[in-house]
C-alpha cells in the first residue's frame, strides 16, 4: 500500500475513498444549486440571501466547500507526483515538486478560509 | 546510457487510444477545475453581500466574455464528473474490460456532448 508523507491520508487507500466520497458530495450540491437556478427564473437578492441563510444550507456549503479542498488536494497531488519526478526532471525534481505542492496547499488553504468567511457571513 | 537498442517509449510517438484521451482530459478538466474555483468564490461573496452587488454580479454574468467563461467552466465541470462517474462504475466492477473501457469512453464523451449543448442553452 503507498504511504507518503505528503498524500492527504497518507495512504493510497483512503486517499482514493476520499476521493470519491468527496467526488459524490460536489456532484449532488451541483445538481442541487443547478436545479434550485433552473426552478428560480429571475433570481433576486432576498431570495438568494435566504437560500444561503438557513443553517442547513451553510452546512451544505461548507461540507462541499471541504470535499472540494480535499478532493483537489488528492487530485493535483496524483498530477503532481506523476510528471515531477527525477525520472523525468533529474535530481532537482524532488525539491521543485515541494515547492510546487507548498503552493497549492496555499492556493487551497485561501479556498478553505475565504469560502468559510463566504458561507457564515451571510 | 551505452546501450544503443532501439526503444520506443516516447509516448509521443504512439497512437493513443479513446481511453487515453478521455483519461489525460478529465486529468485536464480536474486541474482546470482548481483554478475555476477562485472565479466562482469570487462570485458568490459578492452575490452575498448587498443587493447591490447582487445585480453588479448579475451584470457581470450577462456580459457576452464572461457568458462564454462560465460555459468553458460548466463545461470542464460537466466532463470531469461524467468521467468521474465512470470511475465510480469501474470501480464497482462494471466495464473493466477492454471492450467495456472502450464504450465508457464514448459514452462519457456522447453525454458530455449532450451536457454541454444543454449548458449553452441555460447560459444563453
Ligand atoms: C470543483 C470540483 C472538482 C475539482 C477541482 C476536481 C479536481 C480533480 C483533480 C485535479 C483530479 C486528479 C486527476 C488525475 O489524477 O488524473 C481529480 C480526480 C478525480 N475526480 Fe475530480 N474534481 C472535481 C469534481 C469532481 C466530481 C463532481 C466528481 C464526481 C464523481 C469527481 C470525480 C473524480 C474522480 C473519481 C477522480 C479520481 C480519478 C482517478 O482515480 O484517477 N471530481 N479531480
Amino acid at each position: 500500500m503507498v504511504k507518503t508523507v505528503t498524500s492527504f491520508g497518507r495512504s493510497g487507500l483512503s486517499d482514493w475513498l476520499i476521493q470519491r466520497v468527496s467526488g459524490v458530495v460536489i456532484a449532488a450540491y451541483f445538481f442541487f444549486i443547478v436545479g434550485w437556478l433552473v426552478t428560480h427564473e429571475s433570481l433576486d437578492y432576498s431570495t438568494w440571501q435566504t437560500l444561503h441563510h438557513m443553517t442547513c444550507m451553510k452546512i451544505f456549503n461548507t461540507v462541499t466547500l471541504l470535499s472540494v479542498v480535499a478532493h483537489a488536494w488528492i487530485g493535483i497531488w496524483a498530477v503532481l507526483t506523476d510528471y515531477i519526478t527525477v525520472r523525468l526532471l533529474g535530481p532537482k525534481a524532488t525539491a521543485l515538486r515541494l515547492v510546487f505542492e507548498i503552493s497549492v496547499i496555499g492556493v487551497l488553504v485561501i479556498y478553505a478560509l475565504w469560502g468559510l468567511a463566504i458561507v457564515w457571513g451571510v | 546510457m551505452t546501450d544503443k537498442r532501439p526503444v520506443n517509449l516516447d509516448i509521443g510517438t504512439i497512437k493513443l487510444p479513446i481511453t487515453a484521451y478521455v483519461s489525460i482530459l478529465h486529468r485536464a478538466s480536474g486541474v482546470a477545475l482548481i483554478g475555476a474555483i477562485a472565479i466562482l468564490l469570487g462570485l458568490l461573496s459578492y452575490s452575498l453581500k448587498s443587493a447591490e452587488d447582487f445585480a453588479a454580479v448579475q451584470a457581470c454574468l450577462s456580459s457576452v466574455p464572461m457568458k462564454l467563461l462560465m460555459w468553458a467552466v460548466l463545461a470542464a465541470f460537466i466532463y470531469h464528473l461524467l468521467a468521474g462517474i465512470k470511475h465510480l462504475v469501474m470501480d464497482m466492477g462494471i466495464g473493466e474490460t477492454l471492450e467495456g473501457g472502450k464504450t465508457g469512453a464514448v459514452l462519457v464523451l456522447v453525454f458530455t456532448v449532450i451536457g454541454v449543448a444543454l449548458a449553452g442553452v441555460w447560459v444563453w
